[in-house]
């Protein structure tokens, strides 16, 4: 049982305080749907969860161990607005150079994955060439091979089809259903079960 | 990657060529004019080009979003970029050491002098590219960085230069060089352990 616990987060941006005591629990199964308007800090808490920025106060308590370590980057999965692909490797040299930098583990069923998102021939296609949304879906596709525990997913739903959503959505509610957490930033409505929500 | 995309590593090694093979037309075919300021020309074009591919080390993995997970990824973000360091010394730097033999037997430097010309520049263009990775990391995500990337690492390498067209002019008139070349070897050791913790650092500031 994992637990992830922030307390009284918040975050400025230049003289722009963008939230302040911020605080919720997350236990293992339990999904987090975190919305508010354009600008209000829903990146910025992802980048403060994944490590990538600084908070001003609060505190953030994931099974005792510390923002930053090893421990605690091997069970994060972040998935920004960006596809952190490169537009010069195939897909399949894609994922397996983000997984290698994520937990070295290349004993994967990569194909699987594309072709879980519907993305099997392209597996030798160099991702520059693809479209915005088939980009977010090689993204997502990792979402199948990872071991990580806790998934920080930004926007996951932008540029996919309804049918994607789905997929995607599923793929959430199994991963929760394991004992993980999720936690995502989306404008769209969630089917999703053990959804809780905040607002920015 | 970089076999893929050809022009991010060729546009800085024919700027390299095609400068150098100005200078004999623009001030003298002597060759003892040439063989005077032929090291100093050399390595000015050298830290011009190592600066030009410089723009490229950080632009297109902050671009695609390949950079922060590299910045949270449970390796050490210090050998990440260290690699990183190497493979742009391996496409920027390693091609300038194979092509200036033949360069500077163009601008008439002596044997003596080509030997060690190109000791100096194994010796410090991975400087170069390590000391250069700190401002690239330092203006990642700045847009129209060149200019500003340039005035941090210019003065930085400027010791790198006296010292690197100091050995290679006295090695021509049979002068010790071991001082210029200890120099050498000691900034490329520090930059060795310095550099990738300061770039590691740099990225996490900019990225924020």
């Amino acid at each position: 049982m994992s637990k992830l616990i922030v307390n009284n987060l918040s975050c400025q941006r230049g003289y722009k305080l963008l939230f302040e005591n911020l605080s919720f629990e997350l236990n293992s199964g339990e999904v987090l749907k975190v919305s508010g308007p354009n600008g209000s800090g829903k990146t910025s808490l992802m980048k403060i969860l994944a490590g990538l920025s600084s908070f001003e106060t609060g505190s953030i308590d994931y099974d005792d161990t510390k923002i930053n370590s090893e421990r605690y980057n091997l069970d994060f999965l972040y998935l920004g607005h960006l596809a952190a692909l490169s537009p010069e490797l195939s897909c399949l040299e894609n994922l397996k150079y983000t997984m290698r930098l994520g937990n070295d583990n290349l004993d994967l069923d990569f194909s699987d994955a594309l072709k879980k998102v519907g993305l099997k021939k392209f597996e030798n296609e160099l991702v520059g060439k693809l479209s915005a949304g088939q980009k977010k879906r090689i993204a997502l596709s990792l979402l199948f091979i990872t071991q990580s525990k806790v998934w920080l997913l930004d926007e996951p739903f932008s540029a996919l089809d309804s049918k994607a959503i789905k997929i995607i959505e599923t793929r959430v509610e199994d991963h929760c259903n394991s004992g993980g957490i999720c936690i995502l930033t989306t404008h769209q409505e969630c089917n999703i079960k053990n959804l809780k929500e905040i607002s920015l | 990657m970089a076999l893929r995309n050809p022009s991010s590593f060729l546009n800085p090694l024919m700027f390299f060529v095609i400068s150098i093979s100005l200078f004999p037309i623009a001030i003298s075919p002597e060759a003892q004019t040439l063989s005077s300021i032929a090291p100093g020309i050399i390595w000015v074009i050298t830290m011009l080009s190592v600066l030009l591919s410089l723009n490229s080390l950080f632009h297109y993995d902050y671009d695609s979003g390949v950079l922060e997970q590299m910045v949270i990824s449970h390796h050490s973000l210090p050998l990440i970029l260290l690699a990183k360091t190497l493979a742009h010394w391996m496409l920027s730097g390693l091609p300038i050491i194979i092509l200036s033999p033949f360069l500077g037997m163009a601008l008439f430097i002596n044997t003596e002098g080509i030997y060690i010309l190109v000791l100096t520049l194994i010796i410090a263009t991975p400087c170069l590219s390590l000391i250069g990775s700190i401002g690239a990391s330092l203006v990642v995500g700045i847009k129209n960085s060149g200019m500003l990337l340039s005035l941090l690492i210019l003065p930085l390498f400027i010791p790198i230069l006296i010292f690197a067209t100091s050995a290679v002019s006295q090695s021509q008139s049979n002068l010790p060089i071991d001082g210029q070349l200890y120099f050498l070897g000691f900034i490329l050791i520090l930059s060795l352990l310095i550099t990738p913790f300061l770039s590691a650092l740099s990225l996490k500031i900019s990225l924020e």
